[in-house]
């Protein structure tokens, strides 16, 4: 068997079992979201049911919301691989590690950032958020989701050895998120104000080409060095 | 018998498939074991030997190269193990403390898996290879249901798949019983006929022909005690 075929053969496998085994442990799954959910809908209770008010806020709330869900589905990306050995089997399997912990990031996205994104709009009405801001909150999720996963992954590759890794975690990955979220929030600010949003979505864009690329080798160094321990 | 002694003297005369040259490990300025010199040949069953926390499993982890700073020098069919990561990597096959098998998978989900990381098997591979193991008719359980031996038997059943030359199992015979064991050993046994070589460590003595020892306490950092700490005992 040619060398392409067997990789392809392998990312698929990797692929197809992360996406089993997120389906099988669906409350790990749903977590994130079930948060992203409970906050939106507490936050007319909170601040003020005033539709004028909450437009206003809506835009960078839901940024900020969608971060932390995204935040707190991290910790177990590599977790469970760690603990029961088959990091070693990934990193010991003669295809190269770039490309699976591409493949993993990117299951991570499917179960978590994805189903985000798909339930924002939703989550935009029940904040009044203006007609104008839904495409481009969507849009914009869709792509800074993407780059959070594979950002956030660096982070939960470098803490995946340590016993109590999450607050450690959170400290490393929040200054990388900082910049998803201001372009995030001023692309929907942007669009509802009616000024063009293309700008700020063209840098997240950017933000995505540059964390598919580069977060893997990063990932892929701190994999490396976590199993030594 | 005679055939078989012909065999391996024969692998013997070519290059060894492993090298150590000089090896030695050091952890937290703390020197497990140094200045080894030992070949392994095609046809070899190496069991690696020591007392607890003599390094057996730095050795096995250093050989697969998960620890990469050693010293001194493996070398894989006379090549440097950097230089022939990819086709070193290619005839290894690592079964650790821990086996990489997932709680919520099936054992033929976990083995499919597995086994894909270094080519393909078919499902009637896999289940041939579960019930060589003994685990016929539990194939698509969750993995949380079976004993701990079970799941050990998931993870050795890749011995029966894979095509790999060098077999490296830390405590092969962890939670496997007696009827177990003496099927390990006849593989372990068939696969050096067939030119491959096993390193293994294990606590208890293996029942198998040729085999060879590599004793971990003759190199324990040229102090007897093998808790010795030799401060500054690193080249960096």
């Amino acid at each position: 068997m040619s060398n392409s075929q067997s990789l392809s053969a392998t990312l698929l496998s990797v692929f197809r079992r992360d996406l089993v085994i997120a389906f099988r442990q669906r409350s790990d799954m749903l977590n994130p979201i079930v948060f992203f959910l409970m906050v939106v809908t507490m936050m007319p209770l909170g601040i003020s049911p005033q539709a004028s008010t909450l437009a206003q806020l809506a835009p960078g709330l839901l940024w900020v919301i969608a971060l932390l869900a995204c935040l707190l589905s991290l910790d177990g990306l590599f977790r469970t691989d760690y603990d029961d050995g088959t990091l070693e089997q990934l990193i010991l399997s003669p295809q190269p590690l770039y490309f699976i912990v591409i493949i993993k990031a990117l299951v991570h996205w499917l179960t978590t950032g994805l189903p985000l994104t798909l339930v924002a709009p939703l989550l935009g009405v029940l904040l009044a958020l203006p007609s104008d801001g839904f495409i481009p909150l969507w849009l914009s999720l869709l792509l800074g989701t993407l780059t959070l996963s594979f950002v956030g992954a660096i982070g939960a590759a470098l803490t995946v050895s340590l016993r109590k890794g999450g607050l450690l975690l959170s400290l490393i990955i929040m200054p990388l998120y900082v910049p998803v979220l201001i372009f995030g929030a001023s692309t929907v600010r942007s669009a509802v104000e009616g000024i063009p949003y293309t700008g700020a979505l063209a840098v997240l864009g950017m933000f995505c080409a540059l964390a598919l690329m580069l977060a893997p080798l990063a990932i892929v160094g701190a994999l490396k060095m976590s199993v030594q321990e | 018998m005679a055939a078989l002694t012909t065999h391996s003297t024969d692998h013997k005369t070519n290059t060894a498939l492993l090298t150590f040259k000089q090896f030695g490990c050091t952890r937290d300025s703390r020197v497990l074991f140094e200045g080894i010199d030992f070949d392994i040949y095609a046809g070899d069953v190496v069991q690696v030997e020591g007392p607890n926390g003599t390094g057996k499993t730095t050795l096995l982890r250093a050989l697969t190269r998960l620890l990469p700073d050693y010293e001194g020098e493996i070398l894989w069919r006379g090549k440097t193990l950097s230089h022939a990561h990819y086709d070193f990597l290619s005839q290894l096959l690592f079964i650790g403390h821990l086996p990489g098998i997932k709680k919520t998978l099936t054992p033929r989900e976990n083995l499919a898996f597995l086994s894909s990381l270094n080519g393909t098997s078919t499902l009637s591979d896999i289940d041939d290879a579960l019930a060589q193991v003994g685990l016929y008719g539990y194939e698509d359980m969750p993995c949380y249901q079976l004993s701990a031996g079970q799941n050990r038997r998931i993870a050795l059943a890749r011995l029966y798949l894979t095509k790999a030359l060098v077999w490296v199992l830390d405590e092969p015979y962890t939670a496997v019983d007696v009827a177990g064991i003496k099927k390990l050993e006849a593989l372990f046994e068939y696969h050096a006929k067939q030119g491959g070589c096993v390193i293994l460590t294990s606590h208890q003595p293996p029942n198998i022909r040729d085999l060879k020892h590599l004793s971990l306490t003759d190199y324990s950092g040229g102090d007897s005690s093998s808790a010795s700490v030799i401060e500054g005992a690193y080249d960096e």
